[in-house]
């Protein structure tokens, strides 16, 4: 009898390994469980996880969905990875065409290589105007998009004390006021950054890898959400996540009375929808030491309760280390065009 | 989507305009548009649509009879109907 045959794929940190159907099969069903026990949330189905079975199986180094099943594409710092990830000396307004007429992208943003608020803020009206000559050239939409990067607000770079510093020395509620009062500096520099950007036309606004700092971060995107949509309501707004469960940093902070700290994707878009977002960029983490069979049942688990419950548009966060894809830095084309078909065919997600 | 090549850009702006989930926003700019959901996807179908509309085009020869650009945005807005902010932006500040 000859040995069982074995599929190639990849673990989490992108190393190549070959599994039998049996194990492939046990760790999407170990992933899958771990996702709804996490999320209190359904498994996937039987027909879903052969559907699954079938994608991290089938021949072709790069596999697609069928003709007409195609979705849109948003990014993060997207005009600017050509400079500072492949170290092509071109103008970003250059980069956002490139990604239009060479690469094909529906959308892109235009971001500081500082990728946060905070930072653009001092600079906003120079990044106003490089958007601005973009928007001219371009026929596809264009964001600005950073980060709301909550712990840039904290001394010594910042103004308020750091609660991360703070709480190990049982300052507890030292602490949770630095946090608060972090919240209302991010939120004034987001929302006058976001004027800047709405002067040119900015065709969206990117809050992206919200909640990084943990929930008061959250809480960051979903009020300056709320008042970049009342004052510029020609802007639409996306959010985008830092991982899959929102941390209590502080633990307390609540949105429309919903406590913040532990939300996973199908309640995280509900409280973007209340924000009067467009778009929510759902994550859900990658474990560099599992499967890729495992992670990508678990992410389909997670995101497909996501889907289910949104009234809004959701764009998969398909870059390294999240949704799938492994956290190396150049990535393989077996294992993202994999978790872009399931995402696709099994999420119905609407956009990546 | 393909974005120019095809209408990838069109419906990623009735997600931002309309927050319209993916197969209603194909549909809506299929409809606006004349073609069917297969040809949406098509870049050899949406090129000549494209052209024929004025909508933008991935390449721009000849440069005299090719909208790219804001000229491509006025008649996207036009055609799906849609306020596009840049286009707005640009019509107060060129006065029109």
């Amino acid at each position: 009898m000859g040995e069982e045959k074995k599929y190639f794929t990849r673990m989490g940190d992108g190393s190549i390994v070959h599994m039998t159907e049996q194990e492939i099969r046990q760790d999407i069903e170990e992933g899958i469980q771990d996702a709804a026990k996490r999320g209190k949330i359904d498994p996937l189905t039987d027909d879903e996880k052969e559907k699954l079975y079938q994608i991290i199986t089938m021949p072709g180094s790069i596999v697609g969905v069928e003709h007409g099943m195609q979705i849109v594409t948003s990014n993060d710092s997207g005009s600017d990875k050509i400079n500072t990830k492949c170290g092509i000396p071109t103008s970003r307004d250059v980069n956002a065409m490139i990604h239009e007429r060479l690469l094909g992208c529906d959308s892109v943003d235009i971001g500081y290589s500082d990728y946060n608020y905070k930072t653009v803020k001092g600079v906003a009206k120079r990044e106003a105007t490089v958007l601005k000559q973009a928007l001219n050239y371009c026929t596809m939409p264009l964001f600005y998009g950073a980060m709301p990067n909550l712990g840039f607000y904290t001394k010594p770079d910042g103004p308020v004390d750091n609660w991360a510093v703070l709480l190990p020395e049982g300052k507890i509620e030292e602490a949770l006021a630095a946090q608060e009062e972090a919240v209302d500096h991010a939120v004034r520099d987001i929302v006058y950054v976001a004027e800047q950007m709405n002067d040119v036309g900015a065709d969206g606004f990117m809050l992206d890898t919200s909640g990084a700092a943990g929930d008061a971060d959250f809480l960051v995107a979903l009020k300056a959400t709320e008042i970049i949509r009342d004052r510029f309501p020609d802007m639409p707004v996306e959010i985008g996540m830092a991982g899959e469960f929102v941390l209590g940093m502080h633990g307390k902070i609540k949105y429309n009375d919903v406590r913040l700290a532990g939300l996973y994707p199908h309640k995280q878009v509900k409280l973007v929808e209340q924000a009067g977002a467009s778009i929510f960029g759902a994550v859900v983490n990658t474990n560099s030491n599992r499967s890729f069979p495992w992670n990508i049942g678990r992410v389909c688990t997670f995101v497909k309760a996501c889907t289910d419950v949104a009234e809004i548009p959701v764009h998969a966060n398909v870059g390294m280390g999240v949704c799938g894809i492994p956290m190396c830095e150049n990535l393989p084309s077996d294992i993202v065009s994999r978790a872009d078909k399931a995402l696709i065919e099994i999420c119905k997600i609407d956009g990546l | 989507m393909g974005g120019v090549r095809t209408a990838g850009d069109l419906v990623m702006r009735l997600q931002l305009a309309k927050k319209m989930k993916i197969n209603e926003a194909k549909a809506y700019v299929a409809e606006k548009l004349g073609v069917n959901l297969e040809e949406l996807c098509d870049v050899v179908t949406m090129s000549e649509k494209r052209e024929e509309m004025g909508l933008g085009l991935a390449h721009v020869e000849p440069c005299a009879e090719a909208n790219a650009g804001m000229a491509a945005k006025f008649q996207i807005a036009k055609a799906l109907d849609i306020k596009i902010n840049s286009v707005e932006r640009f019509k107060e500040r060129a006065g029109l």
